[in-house]
């Protein structure tokens, strides 16, 4: 089990090595130490490796994952598991700004809470806040499942296309065209699944709320004015 | 715009001592036309094409030939470099290009499969680079593209890491010339079954392109974000940084600082796909007067010829192109040009453009997706019109006239390499284009605003 201390190994030796594995290598579990905050910890991994980050990260940790788990035993900054394609990312502390802005698969587990713009863009990814969501989250989100277990900031799901968001507590505000829906069987099925997949057995489906895109927005019209 | 009157065999017969009419400068026919047209949609013209007013630009300077003080070399004789690199800042594999002429970046959605193949084709055949758009990477452009720059947009529309890493070169798109601070719209009409599935997004649904990355909110996050990029294709690759010319100082200072290897300054001529009308006709810098201050600012941080700038925006001629060079650019990049060589607004489609209710040369319903041409559509039957294996020759073609106009006037001024073109190769008709490009006016040492 390969340990990287980043206090002495530099970011660009860790990202080139964790690079260079062969699809069949057997350095499947890697643990790295003294992050320190630094950026860009674990880019654009390609192959089905554990990685447990010991600390606290730095902007857009696990960016552009693909089949990857990496689990954050600390807090993460901005933009962590951005554009993630498929994997897992694991933040055991808190999450800054924009976590898994435009992901596109995979699943983003944040233990604690997330900062504003949570999910913005998200284009596939699910992604699952145990605590609270800040404002603006899930902007322009085009598909993938937010699940929040506590509470959403304002704006909510402003100018969504066809992404889900599931909310257990309260909402401060809903964006612009992003409405309250009723949870049919496939939405229950989605989220369920997501859960599932988070290890959130325990959670109910029914204590959340479904919300969506109205979409009225879909296409211009001079009467929806006010909501631009 | 010039207005013209209506001519009086147009007209009904006057009634005795009346005055012909007379067309407003004002509310000429044109401003009437939009807000008749505004006031029964409801909504903003969109369109395609870059700024049709007439603004400052290369016409305005001329070139002074060497006679005594400087000496000329042979035409079609003695040789003139045109070959320029590109990301030799950080990047472990810079680009090399023959010629200083790049296409600049159009998206699958906006241009049709077969455009984007003929742009791949004519490139290659010339040497250069083509460049993806707001839509992600296609299989055939990538094919028939020798050197593939990718652009990084707000939208994300498409990105995914494996692009990148097949990219030679990533353009982190900032802003664009024809709408700085906007972003994109690609309206319903456009999104074929192909493109929604690029895109993430709904077939038919009018589809809004972020105007800011999500991710980042300002320099200090480029710098990161461009840490990140390098980081996932272990620094291989050039990064551009694509600004539109707004404030070319302090964006290309910025852009630099945050560490890219190539600055991309688009000025307001620049194409677009979509966007409204009234952004690309009153917002941003012509390109005539972006360029010096962004090479002041590569001088200033004494950056210049080592961060490279690509300039574009209304480039249509090699005199274009060797003015844009001799005021301090490294290359250019086309866009508009490169699709009217490909055959967009062809006069031999007279015919179905006044369909359209407009006319070969005016054509610039880009977003509506009914091009005749079969350049800015996705509809099966009009994109199949466009031969990219013609079309790509006769971008080639262009290019290679690009190419040897530049080297005609670079030799004429006494240049072995077109790069050496400089400022002292210029002066100004106008004293607006000589404040602008900061060279001086025709006939005299006087640079408004140094001297």
């Amino acid at each position: 089990m390969p340990t990287v201390d980043l206090a002495e190994v530099k970011l660009r030796d860790l990202n080139g090595a964790l690079h260079k594995l062969p699809r069949d290598t057997n350095e499947t579990h890697w643990v790295i130490t003294n992050p320190g905050g630094k950026h860009a910890i674990a880019c654009g991994v390609n192959l089905p490796l554990t990685i447990e980050v010991e600390g606290h990260v730095g902007y857009y940790c696990g960016g552009m994952n693909s089949d990857a788990t990496i689990i954050i035993e600390g807090n993460a900054g901005v933009g962590v598991a951005e554009n993630m394609m498929s994997g897992e990312v694991r933040v055991k502390g808190d999450a800054s700004q924009a976590a898994g802005a435009t992901g596109r698969g995979g699943l983003l587990v944040i233990e604690g809470n997330a900062s504003a713009r949570c999910g913005i863009s998200m284009k596939g990814i699910d992604i699952v806040v145990k605590g609270s969501i800040g404002s603006m989250s899930a902007f322009m989100a085009q598909s993938g499942n937010l699940v929040v277990l506590g509470n959403a900031g304002e704006a909510l799901g402003d100018s969504i296309y066809e992404a889900r968001l599931f909310v257990r507590g309260s909402v401060a505000s809903l964006g612009a065209d992003c409405i309250e829906k009723t949870m049919g069987a496939e939405d229950r099925a989605a989220l369920e699944a997501v859960l599932e997949k988070a290890e959130l057995t325990e959670v109910s489906a029914d204590d959340f709320k479904l919300y969506g895109s109205a979409r009225r927005l879909y296409h211009f019209h001079v009467d929806n004015v006010d909501a631009y | 715009m010039t207005v013209q009157d209506p001519s009086p065999q147009d007209l009904p017969a006057a009634a005795p001592h009346r005055t012909l009419p007379r067309y407003s400068a004002t509310f000429d026919p044109h401003t009437i036309s939009e807000i008749q047209r505004a006031a029964a949609t409801g909504i903003y013209d969109i369109r395609g094409g870059g700024a049709k007013r007439k603004l400052p630009h290369f016409d305005d300077l001329l070139f002074l030939g060497a006679s005594i003080s400087r000496y000329p070399l042979e035409g079609y004789r003695e040789k003139c470099g045109t070959n320029v690199v590109l990301g030799t800042r950080f990047a472990k594999t810079p680009i090399e290009l023959k010629i200083p002429v790049t296409i600049a970046g159009m998206s699958f959605g906006a241009l049709s499969g077969p455009a984007k193949e003929a742009l791949g084709r004519g490139a290659s055949a010339s040497g250069t680079s083509t460049t993806t758009g707001d839509g992600g990477m296609t299989a055939e452009e990538r094919e028939h593209s020798r050197t593939l720059v990718y652009q990084y947009l707000p939208s994300r529309y498409g990105m995914n890491p494996e692009d990148l890493r097949k990219a030679d070169a990533i353009e982190v798109v900032v802003g664009q010339g024809a709408k700085p601070g906007g972003g994109g719209m690609l309206l319903g009409q456009k999104i074929s079954p192909r493109v929604a599935k690029m895109r993430d997004l709904p077939e038919g649904i009018d589809q809004r392109s972020a105007c800011r990355h999500p991710d980042w909110t300002g320099p200090d996050d480029l710098e990161i974000k461009i840490e990140e990029l390098r980081e996932l294709t272990d620094w291989e690759k050039p990064i551009y940084v694509k600004v539109g010319a707004s404030r070319p100082y302090y964006d290309t200072a910025l852009a630099v600082k945050s560490g890219a290897d190539v600055v991309v300054l688009d000025g307001m001529q620049g194409g677009t796909a979509a966007t409204q009308d009234v952004f690309i006709e009153n917002v941003g810098l012509p390109i005539l007067a972006a360029i010096r201050p962004a090479v002041q600012a590569l001088q200033d941080l004494g950056m210049h010829r080592k961060v490279q700038l690509i300039v574009s925006g209304g480039i249509r001629t090699g005199a274009d192109v060797a003015k844009a060079l001799a005021l301090g650019a490294d290359a250019v990049a086309i866009g508009t040009a490169a699709l009217i060589a490909l055959g967009d607004n062809d006069p031999r489609l007279e015919d179905e453009y006044r369909k359209l209710g407009t006319t070969a040369g005016a054509y610039d319903d880009w977003h509506e997706g009914r091009d005749p041409a079969g350049i800015t559509t996705q509809d099966p039957v009009l994109a199949a019109r466009l031969d990219p294996v013609k079309a790509g020759r006769r971008l080639a073609n262009y290019l290679a006239v690009l190419t040897l106009e530049c080297q005609t006037i670079a030799r004429a001024c006494g240049k072995s390499h077109v790069h050496n073109l400089e400022p002292e190769d210029l002066v100004a008709l106008t004293v607006e284009a000589a404040a602008m490009a900061g060279i001086p006016l025709a006939g005299t040492n006087w640079i408004p605003g140094k001297f």
